[in-house]
């Protein structure tokens, strides 16, 4: 699996997070998705066994390894939830990774060391009702006042944003300017004037909380301003590469996890006197998943060897990201169509497993942005 | 206490479906995926429980080829120390009892307080190679272990018998026990344990470096010859319900009635 990108210790640690996603997740997912949350113990249970600060620098308490990150990610979205690996996902890859890079080492300490442990869980908050890829044009804004800012506005879609103990929000702290005057903020989720105001109910993705966020004269401190102010584009703009990655990790995952239960499902129903796979039309279907998958697994892997070597590859990532989580909605709907009315079910993983694909061609820069982003590399 | 623990590499039968190959003497292990034998997990995690509640070393042995390196470097990355792999061709057609004789003498060097294996292998099931290393070694030996007391230069262990019972008996060490899967909760290997593992070596020895003679292992050594592999025959006493689910369903319903089974 992917030889040449991955060494023996990577392939060693998919056989331990396989283990772990078998013995403790898999188990437990259908019981997350009804309650549309899952344990906020599984962030300590993972930052126990080490899984979340694979990223990170070991002074924190890490590996320094993305391509370990990377297995992880792979791993996880094999669970039969998309929004249990969601969750984890926006923590490890979403919401750290802002502090990791900008971060003061006072801060590093306080919000990864706990990160890290599971201890302590973030969310990344940028989209507004009004603004998603369009993030020049948020209207939270910040004004100084004396040492520290005042906060006004609102946010949406926030991953874990209903548990988070920490959010890094992207502000407007100069409205005269677009992309130049937004500031990244650190903040403290009990802190008076943020107030969580509702979960969002959705088609999938359902074990991770998604919430909508309110900030009303929220003051927080100077120390709060996450790298420098009136440099949050660029800060978010950092660590789009690696969110768009693990996105299309999680699709290939997604795919190969609908593409299994497919053809075993086509090699155990028997229709006509014998398994629906000997009909072509099936074992056809079949065939073009699994090529879709080798492609889109390809070329992701090609973009996060490029990542890994130290590049930002957004023409790469925005071409991985595009073909695999459109790749992904294919190859779920098809394996629903080889379950036929079972797949219909709730009774079969593949109804929820579609649910789950709908998301990545919108989340993290919809299809249509990633193709602005290909374009634009050729302009 | 310095401990050792004998690792096989077995593949995973439990969910996949498993066909004979063309010798008629093995299973076609093409498409299967492979794993530690379940029960020397256990056997694994016991000795470095008792590693680091006591001190001491583990050394992890395996009979296999190169692929069993996959299986000795997780155990090496939950714990281990040191690792030894024997490989040579001549180990090919053993028994439980010609297996026994290589790991007894590849330990018999060593410094040992308790040797482990796992209760039974998950793929010939033989549960002999444990005890017969005890023998050979000339040591104290237990079965199907579920507990494990250390008390100074002696161990109190608790067999496992029929319907859960434990049987607890006390012996002088040194001693080779035999572990059965639930004594203990094997850990996951962390990736700072699995980076480690891969900078350590694992010590190769033929049977020449045994000190063994061809004539007492493999085929030639073993006392059990495997002859062929055959599906179950359906017996006179056996009946194939044939049919639709529904049909069948009704009718093993109204034999279980009728046999006054439910």
């Amino acid at each position: 699996m992917g030889n040449y990108l991955f060494e023996p210790v990577h392939d060693d640690f998919r056989k331990t997070v396989r283990e772990f996603v078998e013995a403790e997740i898999i188990p437990n997912v259908d019981a997350w998705e009804e309650a549309e949350e899952f344990p906020i113990e599984l962030f300590k249970r993972m930052g126990e066994l080490g899984f979340l600060g694979m990223q990170y620098p070991e002074e924190y308490g890490g590996d320094d390894d993305i391509l370990a990150e990377a297995v992880l990610h792979e791993e996880l979205a094999r669970c039969g939830s998309a929004g249990t690996a969601a969750g984890i996902g926006a923590h490890i890859a979403i919401a750290m990774p802002q502090i990791k890079y900008f971060g003061t080492p006072e801060q590093k300490e306080r919000y990864l060391v706990s990160g890290i442990k599971g201890e302590s869980v973030g969310a990344l908050g940028i989209t507004e009702p009004n603004t998603g890829s369009d993030v020049a044009a948020i209207q939270t804004y910040a004004v100084a006042d004396g040492d520290g800012w005042i906060i006004n506005g609102s946010k949406t879609f926030i991953t874990n944003g209903a548990r988070a103990d920490w959010v890094v929000l992207a502000v407007k702290t100069d409205k005269e300017k677009g992309h130049a005057g937004i500031t990244q903020f650190l903040v403290d989720t009990n802190t008076a004037g943020f107030e969580m105001t509702r979960r969002i109910h959705k088609l999938g993705w359902r074990a991770s909380d998604t919430a909508e966020l309110a900030f009303t004269d929220m003051r927080v401190p100077g120390d709060a301003v996450l790298g420098t102010v009136n440099q949050g584009f660029l800060q978010i703009m950092r660590n789009f590469a690696w969110e768009r990655l693990t996105m299309s990790l999680g699709a290939v995952s997604g795919a190969q996890f609908a593409f299994d239960a497919a053809l075993a499902y086509a090699k155990e129903r028997v229709a006509f006197g014998k398994p629906i796979f000997r009909f072509q039309a099936i074992s056809h279907m079949l065939a073009d998943m699994a090529t879709e998958i080798e492609a889109g697994r390809n070329l992701t892997y090609y973009a996060l060897k490029l990542y890994k070597e130290g590049g930002q590859p957004f023409r790469e990532v925005a071409m991985a990201k595009l073909f695999t989580c459109d790749m992904c909605v294919r190859v779920t709907d098809r394996a629903l169509q080889i379950f036929g009315g079972y797949g219909y079910t709730e009774e079969y993983p593949i109804a929820r497993a579609l649910r789950d694909a709908r998301l990545g061609p919108i989340g993290g820069g919809t299809s249509e942005i990633m193709k602005d982003i290909i374009a634009k590399t050729y302009a | 206490m310095d401990m050792v623990v004998c690792v096989k590499r077995v593949p995973d039968t439990a969910e996949s479906e498993v066909h004979i190959d063309s010798s008629g003497r093995d299973i076609d292990k093409g498409r299967l995926s492979f794993g530690i034998n379940e029960a020397d997990n256990y056997a694994v995690e016991e000795a470095i429980q008792i590693k680091e509640r006591d001190g001491g070393t583990v050394t992890v042995i395996s009979l296999g080829g190169k692929e069993s390196d996959e299986q000795i470097r997780m155990a090496l990355a939950k714990g281990g120390d040191e690792a030894v792999r024997l490989e040579d061709p001549a180990f090919a057609g053993s028994d439980g009892l010609a297996i026994a004789k290589a790991l007894a003498a590849a330990v018999k060097d060593l410094k040992y307080d308790i040797i482990f294996t796992g209760a039974l292998a998950d793929d010939d099931a033989f549960g002999a190679v444990g005890v017969a290393m005890a023998e050979l070694l000339g040591v104290n030996h237990a079965a199907y272990v579920k507990k494990v007391e250390i008390a100074g230069d002696k161990i109190k262990v608790g067999r496992e018998l029929e319907g859960g019972l434990l049987e607890f008996v006390e012996m002088d060490l040194p001693a080779v026990l035999t572990i059965q899967t639930g004594i203990n909760e094997p850990r996951y290997a962390s990736f700072k344990g699995i980076k480690l593992a891969a900078k350590k070596e694992i010590e190769l020895k033929s049977a020449a470096d045994l000190g063994l003679d061809a004539s007492e292992i493999g085929e030639a050594g073993a006392w059990a010859k495997l002859e062929k592999f055959t599906p179950p025959v359906v017996g006179e006493m056996a009946e194939i319900l044939e049919g639709e689910p529904e049909e069948t369903a009704s009718r093993l319903a109204g034999i279980l009635k009728e046999k006054g089974l439910v």
